[in-house]
């Protein structure tokens, strides 16, 4: 009460008090620069990918229509269905392994006391933390065909010399297993907060109903996982599908182009190949395509907004 | 109750704990604990083999590459990296592979800490206050607005990048820092959906007090809502930090020039300099060593933070 007369004993903070007290205009002022940051480097950039994958466009002269003559020309690049096939191979080889590792050490980690996983748990996001060149520096030195360690160590098992990253048949997989190297720890503390979630009374009802571990896991762990499983599996699909940094710095989509991944294609058409920002689009709108469709079926395969939590309490 | 009955009661709880613990252990938990131990040498081999090979002197990196520890051990490799030694000690390192060029490695790490800095510190900012307005204020689309930012987490970042870079071309901002932090530096979606959720889960009673108390809306953000929300500001500091720290592709596009050069790309292009026969790995894997201790040392002091921050990113 006492306010509202010193308010109006003094007009000017009495108007600056009324401004910062309008809702609407705060609420404004509060979205702006996120709003313009979204319009200039979302939601226009992606209109006009769109609008640039129908011209022709070197960067130098002005961007000339073409209609869907990119689209025509990057599907008849043989090049371009290369860089398809290597990236399935590299996710066909990425999801499943590191999905089932990671699984692996959350159901290990929610067995073991608290301390122990805490500091497990802080060991396993080491690789997370470094930069994808660094990671792919390391294994690519690890990985050296005439003098990496990793030739010794299999050689110490019996295994004969390999060229890992140098073989066709093989690089895209090692490329794979960096990735799983560093992503696979960080899945497992996402899916072990999953597993913290599920009561424990339920594994208690099933022992005492004679189930046994594996049966457990798979009648309660597993499918009660499924909204962190579908949250894991949905975002490592996105990103494998984007793989760049790894195979810029080992293999730059060699050798014989096993592991020139659809965004090296894209980076390709851009800067070293050719300046053509119209392929380059092209392709990337393609594989927009290709993403939602995936993450779709993914999202319905996997059922991602029931729980199956609300069945049992 | 004294000190010591205290002191022995937790010891002897301790001990019963650790008597239960192996009482309960069996061939099955063995045999995981094995498992477990594989992984953590898995996981924490390379660590150890880059901090090995940057001790290894270059002249005997490929003498003996199968030692796992530093062969002939020697600092030079820290000390080229870090700029401070000359050519001839270089030759006399006696390793035709050795790369005379430096790494100018302060730069760059100035570089990658601006460009870190800014982008959190921009990204934080705005997303919050962002966040608050579509948490607390009620306006005309506001669950429009929301939605389309929802939307923008799923259009993946190459799609994105070549208009981006493009923009950044045509304003003339590439080789500057404002081109190089543009993209990221108002917002990204994540970011505003991560804080929104925060504040959501704020009890409304508090601000509705203040409110009464005659604060105006911009004072109960300030002085009540935002230091409730310390520990996930701190939090989403944190891994916009570290996600800036490691960005490569975007800092590749517009960032090649030496002078904003970010650690990242430096260290790739570092390694495509010496292209004939094999690379320079003893100044590489120093290099790497020292590009890590950033992202290392911020884990060591939030450890925890960012663990538990993971766990709540996955349940968006």
């Amino acid at each position: 009460m006492s306010q509202g007369v010193a308010n109006a004993s003094t007009p000017k903070s009495s108007l600056l008090s009324r401004l910062a007290d309008n809702e609407k205009l705060i609420a404004y002022l509060f979205i702006l620069p996120s709003v313009v940051g979204f319009i200039l480097f979302y939601a226009y950039p992606a209109i006009r990918s769109v609008f640039i994958s129908f011209t022709e466009w070197n960067l130098l002269t002005d961007a000339k229509f073409v209609g869907l003559d990119n689209y025509n020309e990057i599907f008849a690049d043989e090049r371009f269905w290369r860089s398809l096939e290597a990236t399935v191979w590299y996710v066909l080889w990425n999801i499943p392994i590191q999905t089932v590792i990671a699984l692996f050490m959350a159901v290990v980690l929610d067995r073991f006391s608290d301390a122990i996983s805490n500091l497990m748990r802080s060991v396993m996001i080491l690789p997370w933390l470094l930069p994808n060149v660094i990671v792919a520096l390391l294994w690519l030195w690890i990985l050296d065909p005439s003098i990496g360690i990793a030739n010794v160590l299999l050689n110490i098992v019996g295994v004969p010399k390999q060229d890992f990253l140098g073989d066709p048949d093989q690089a895209i997989a090692w490329i794979a297993m960096i990735n799983i190297w560093r992503y696979a720890g960080y899945n497992a503390i996402l899916i072990f907060a999953g597993l913290k979630t599920i009561p424990k009374s339920l594994y208690e009802a099933a022992g005492i109903d004679g189930a046994n571990l594996w049966t457990q896991f798979w009648k309660i762990t597993l499918p009660l996982l499924r909204p962190v499983l579908t949250f894991v599996l949905v975002t490592s699909v996105i990103g494998s599908f984007q793989v760049y940094d790894t195979i810029a710095v080992t293999t730059q989509g060699g050798p014989a182009g096993a592991t020139r991944v659809i965004i090296y294609y894209i980076m390709d058409e851009v800067f070293n190949r050719r300046i053509s920002m119209g392929t380059a689009t092209a392709a990337s709108v393609v594989l927009f395509l290709i993403l939602i469709s995936v993450t779709i079926i993914q999202m319905r395969f996997l059922q991602a907004d029931q729980s199956d939590l609300q069945d049992y309490s | 109750m004294t000190t010591t009955t205290q002191t022995r009661t937790e010891t002897d709880t301790m001990n019963t704990a650790w008597k239960r613990f192996f009482a309960r252990l069996t061939w099955g938990d063995i045999m995981i604990g094995i498992i477990l131990v594989i992984f953590v040498l898995v996981i924490m081999f390379p660590f150890w083999w880059v901090l090995r090979t940057a001790l290894t002197s270059p002249g005997k990196v490929f003498t003996d590459a199968s030692s796992l520890l530093p062969v002939d051990p020697t600092l030079l490799n820290f000390r080229r990296v870090l700029g401070s030694v000359d050519a001839s000690e270089l030759v006399a390192a006696g390793n035709s592979n050795i790369s005379t060029g430096t790494l100018n490695f302060w730069l760059y790490l100035r570089n990658s800490f601006i460009f870190s800095m800014l982008v959190t510190l921009g990204q934080t900012t705005f997303s919050t206050m962002a966040a608050y307005a579509f948490a607390r204020f009620r306006f005309p689309g506001r669950n429009r607005i929301f939605f389309l930012y929802l939307t923008g987490l799923m259009i993946p970042g190459i799609v994105l990048f070549i208009p981006n870079f493009v923009f950044i071309r045509q304003t003339g901002l590439t080789g500057t820092f404002a081109g190089l932090v543009a993209p990221f530096f108002l917002m990204t979606p994540y970011a505003v959906f991560f804080m929104r959720q925060f504040f959501l889960g704020l009890n409304k009673d508090l601000e509705e007090a203040a409110t009464l108390d005659g604060a105006t809306r911009v004072g109960i953000f300030w002085r009540v809502a935002l230091p409730l929300v310390q520990g996930p500001i701190l939090t989403l500091g944190i891994l916009t930090f570290i996600q800036s720290w490691n960005e490569y592709l975007w800092p590749l596009l517009v960032g090649r020039d030496e002078n904003i050069r970010v650690l990242t790309v430096a260290l790739a292009i570092f390694r495509q300099q010496t292209p004939q026969g094999s690379p320079d790995w003893t100044g590489l894997m120093a290099g790497t060593a020292v590009a890590i201790v950033p992202t290392v040392l911020i884990f060591l002091f939030f450890g925890r933070k960012v663990v538990d921050s993971i766990q709540f990113s996955g349940f968006k």
